[in-house]
């Protein structure tokens, strides 16, 4: 397998570097760097011309320019990196990559995780309701999002969810009639969803639509949005919600032992609620205060809550350690959000903001003072556009792929012998479907994330995101050669890392793959 | 008193020998085409996808003209004339939609900041996409079929090298490659443009198309055909392409949406059309910024990109399961029932149903 490994990442490697010589060829050929000069009035236009073919050495073989390149690009390997430079203003290319590839990394990242975690959800409840209502809904759903094109929909959210909303921020009130509607709308995507016959359709209505609805009017009674918090009860209530949540999933809510767990879970994290403020203070005060120490205390919270489920004991331990780290989770993350928003009047009314939270452009705003959750919050407020638009892009392409194959994985013949053993649904669905469901996806992962910064390309010029994508755009309007190239080799061999991962992936997931040397 | 237990509802084999007795009915006597048409017709998303496609293409060819015939509309789409009604489109709804009763005026879709009508840009630029996608997607599906053929059917070192061939492609995202060519070929005219984009686009085809005909060429038919002594072209072109005719298909189809939404994208970024032809991409990036004060320049062209894209979509997946031998058709319950029924009588039992 090492071999196999080895031998398709020098092959990959050779395709890259042989695409490399066609894209500089292609590149030169699509740039006109006298481009400006040509339609100069300048006096001295025959002379600066003959300088610009001097400095850029355009009267050179391109061969021999390429392998100058190339020299310097291979500096990368040992530490002494040259992709060259923009030559209008003398910047070197590495400088100007370095802030661009983490903008880029960032926005990608993000909404590929969350891409994947919604599409296969959602694919894959769609398939358990094959030719429902919901079914054909999320299908049709699907389609429109697969065929919009995604400047069109960037300046639609810029105008609908960043302008109008924070308009709505300005003066929040909830009005009656949006609370009827949206309550109604989610009562009704959540009974198709959960499905069964009439009465329970009526049941799970009712839920739905109830909970919805008293949860605006709570915002709406407590004025929420003009000061976002969440507060101890809520952070109880939720943390309780997710354990149960948690559970019925991944073990079921007959395993009491993998409840208990969740729910001492979300017990330790309220009550780590009130000591947790005073431990971000102190980190303040000692300057630790970062997104590492923030990854540390949760990995730190998740192998405590494993350890609580070890302690409940019983037959089956490893399942409840299991579910009590997995609730760790999103009660972490809800103590995180209950911080961030704390510092969230301090954010709206700093002067860098002036009360117009959303952002349309850009990565963070420029000038803004404050501590790390000021920062955070800005970072996030920036990254809701682009991410939600990035998004939509392959949102459609995971539903569609869930969808399928989880229809492909429940006609399989285990599963009609786990049913016919009298596993429950949620065992059949949870242990025997969704894990081989989700198998064909781990091949699809690397082609979308390349797909998505192509996508990202196009995104990041709407937001003004300096990302690579925008790095790439700017310097191929503006005859740059040498940050073009820079972006399509990153490009290149991340691509080519992303399907090694993928094959690897596949192959330690998927026992029958044998790869043979 | 006890309640009845019911079994639940599983798909038991009673039923999809009745489900396959009326799949059977329904395509019995019919050639694989016929079958395939038949299918495809029942599939009201394709059909309504189809429909209006076909709806647009006339509009888009016939107002303004193309080809040098000149069309029924009033206005052309270069010419800036008075702006009338302050630019606003002219257009309005019927009464009951809640407008003032259906009207067309003098420019239905408005005009731009220096006068030139809406309508007649809009309809360029939608002749421009469906243009670039004809041949887009020819081109593609004729690259990528030929060389997912000769791969497939040769396999060894030519499908190697054809297949890092492919990889070559597959390695950038097509926006950028797109944009690279763009740059190119795009001052030369749309037609260039989507000769461009045709040779980077047939990759998926390709790899598909391979693996059709891997398995392809293991069946008898192409044995027979080897041993009556047909050439490799001959083995290809008569007897395994009409076979693979499925997959090409469908994911022409595909490929054609993928090919609208990528050149406006290109157009958009300024990679693509360049004036003073006209695309829905550039009319977006081009108005974009007056979205506050005049946003019905921004709304049309991006309508009909929705309406090109999501016609083909949905063309192809009906395409898809027409093709799909394994696509079943879920009877309704009534079909089902009296299939039972019916099942039942002439088995001569009249008791429990079998489910």
């Amino acid at each position: 397998m090492v071999v196999f490994f080895v031998k398709r990442l020098l092959m990959s490697l050779l395709v890259v570097l042989i695409s490399t010589v066609i894209m500089y060829v292609l590149v030169d050929m699509s740039i006109d760097p006298l481009e400006d000069l040509r339609i100069s009035t300048a006096p001295n236009k025959a002379e600066q011309m003959a300088n610009r073919i001097a400095e850029l050495r355009l009267n050179d073989p391109i061969l021999l320019r390429y392998f100058d390149w190339l020299r310097g690009a291979a500096g990368c390997l040992y530490g002494s990196c040259d992709l060259g430079e923009n030559w209008m203003t003398n910047q070197q290319v590495t400088s100007l990559l370095r802030g661009a590839v983490i903008t880029t990394i960032q926005l990608v990242a993000a909404s590929t995780f969350l891409a994947i975690l919604l599409g296969s959800m959602v694919g894959i409840v769609s398939a358990l309701r094959q030719y429902t209502g919901f079914d054909y809904a999320i299908t049709f759903l699907s389609f429109l999002l697969y065929s919009l094109p995604v400047f069109w929909v960037a300046v639609l959210a810029k105008v609908f969810l960043a302008i109008d909303f924070n308009d709505f921020l300005a003066d929040p009130t909830i009005t009656f009639a949006a609370v009827v509607v949206v309550a109604g709308f989610v009562g009704l995507v959540v009974s198709s969803a959960a499905g069964g016959k009439g009465k329970d359709r009526l049941r799970n209505f009712g839920i739905a639509a109830g909970a919805t609805a008293v949860l605006m009017l709570y915002l709406r009674v407590t004025d929420w949005f003009t000061e976002p918090n969440i507060g101890i009860v809520l952070i109880a209530l939720t943390s309780v919600g997710w354990a149960f949540v948690v559970t019925a999933l991944s073990t079921g809510l007959r395993n009491r032992k993998a409840l208990y767990s969740a729910l001492s879970v979300a017990a330790l994290g309220c009550v780590l609620w009130l000591p947790m403020l005073y431990v971000w203070e102190w980190a303040e005060d000692a300057g630790i205060l970062g997104w590492p120490l923030v990854f540390a205390l949760l990995l730190i919270g998740i192998a405590v809550s494993a350890g609580i489920g070890l302690a409940w004991g019983g037959p089956d331990k490893t399942r409840s350690a299991r579910t009590a780290a997995l609730t760790a989770i999103p009660v972490a993350a809800t103590l995180f959000i209950d911080r961030l928003l704390q510092s969230w009047d301090n954010y709206n009314a700093n002067s860098a903001i002036k009360g117009r939270p959303i952002a349309t452009i850009g990565s963070r705003t420029p000038n803004l003072e404050g501590d790390f959750w000021i920062h955070t919050i800005d970072s996030f407020t920036h990254l809701l556009l682009p991410t939600a638009t990035l998004i939509l892009i392959s949102f459609a392409q995971y539903t569609r792929y869930s969808r399928a194959s989880m229809l492909e994985v429940m006609n399989q013949d285990y599963i009609r012998t786990a049913r016919a053993k009298g596993l429950t649904e949620r065992t059949v669905v949870m242990r025997h479907a969704f894990r081989n469901a989700l198998l064909p996806l781990a091949s699809i992962v690397p082609i979308d994330i390349i797909t998505l910064l192509g996508g990202a390309v196009i995104t990041e010029t709407v937001f003004g995101w300096f990302g690579m994508g925008r790095l790439f755009v700017v310097s191929l309007g503006a005859n740059q050669q040498d940050p073009v190239m820079a972006y399509i080799v990153i490009v290149g061999i991340l691509a080519v890392v992303a399907n090694l991962v993928a094959d690897l992936l596949y192959a330690v997931l998927d026992p029958r793959i044998r790869v043979a040397a | 008193m006890t309640t009845p237990i019911e079994p639940p509802h599983l798909p038991g084999a009673g039923d999809e020998t009745v489900e396959n007795a009326i799949e059977l009915k329904d395509v019995e006597g019919l050639s694989q085409g016929q079958i395939v048409r038949r299918r495809f017709f029942r599939h009201r998303g394709a059909l309504a996808g189809l429909l209006s496609l076909v709806l647009v293409a006339v509009l888009a060819y016939t107002s303004i003209g193309a080809f040098g015939i000149s069309g029924w509309y009033t206005w052309d789409h270069f010419t800036p004339e008075d702006v009338v009604n302050g630019g606003e489109p002219t257009l309005s709804l019927p009464v009951w939609l809640g407008g003032e009763g259906f009207a067309l005026g003098a420019h239905p879709f408005g005009q731009d900041e220096i006068g030139r009508d809406v309508f007649a840009r809009t309809m360029k630029g939608t002749q421009t996409s469906l243009n670039v996608m004809i041949i887009v997607s020819l081109l593609a599906a004729l690259i990528g079929m030929t060389i997912g053929a000769v791969a497939g059917y040769f396999r060894g070192s030519v499908d190697q090298l054809l297949m890092r061939f492919t990889d070559l492609f597959i390695t950038f995202p097509v926006v950028v490659i797109g944009a690279v060519l763009g740059n190119i070929a795009g001052s030369a005219g749309a037609f260039w443009l989507a000769v461009a984009l045709g040779c980077i686009t047939w990759t998926t085809l390709a790899r598909l198309v391979r693996g059709e005909f891997l398995s392809l060429r293991e069946r008898e038919f192409v044995d027979a055909a080897k041993a009556a002594g047909a050439s490799s072209f001959r083995i290809i072109r008569k007897h395994m392409i009409p076979n693979a005719m499925g997959v090409i298909i469908v994911n022409t189809t595909l490929l054609a949406s993928t090919a609208v939404l990528l050149e406006t994208a290109l157009s958009y970024l300024g990679f693509g059309i360049k004036a003073p032809d006209v695309s829905l991409g550039t009319m977006i990036s081009q108005y974009q910024s007056a979205f506050s004060t005049r946003p019905y320049l921004f709304w049309w062209p991006g309508l009909f990109i929705i309406i090109i894209a999501l016609s083909v979509n949905f063309i192809g997946d009906g395409l898809r399961d027409a093709f799909d031998p394994r696509q079943k058709r879920v009877p309704s319950a009534r079909k089902m029932a009296r299939a039972l029924r019916s099942d039942r009588t002439a088995a001569g039992t009249s008791g429990e149903p079998s489910a």
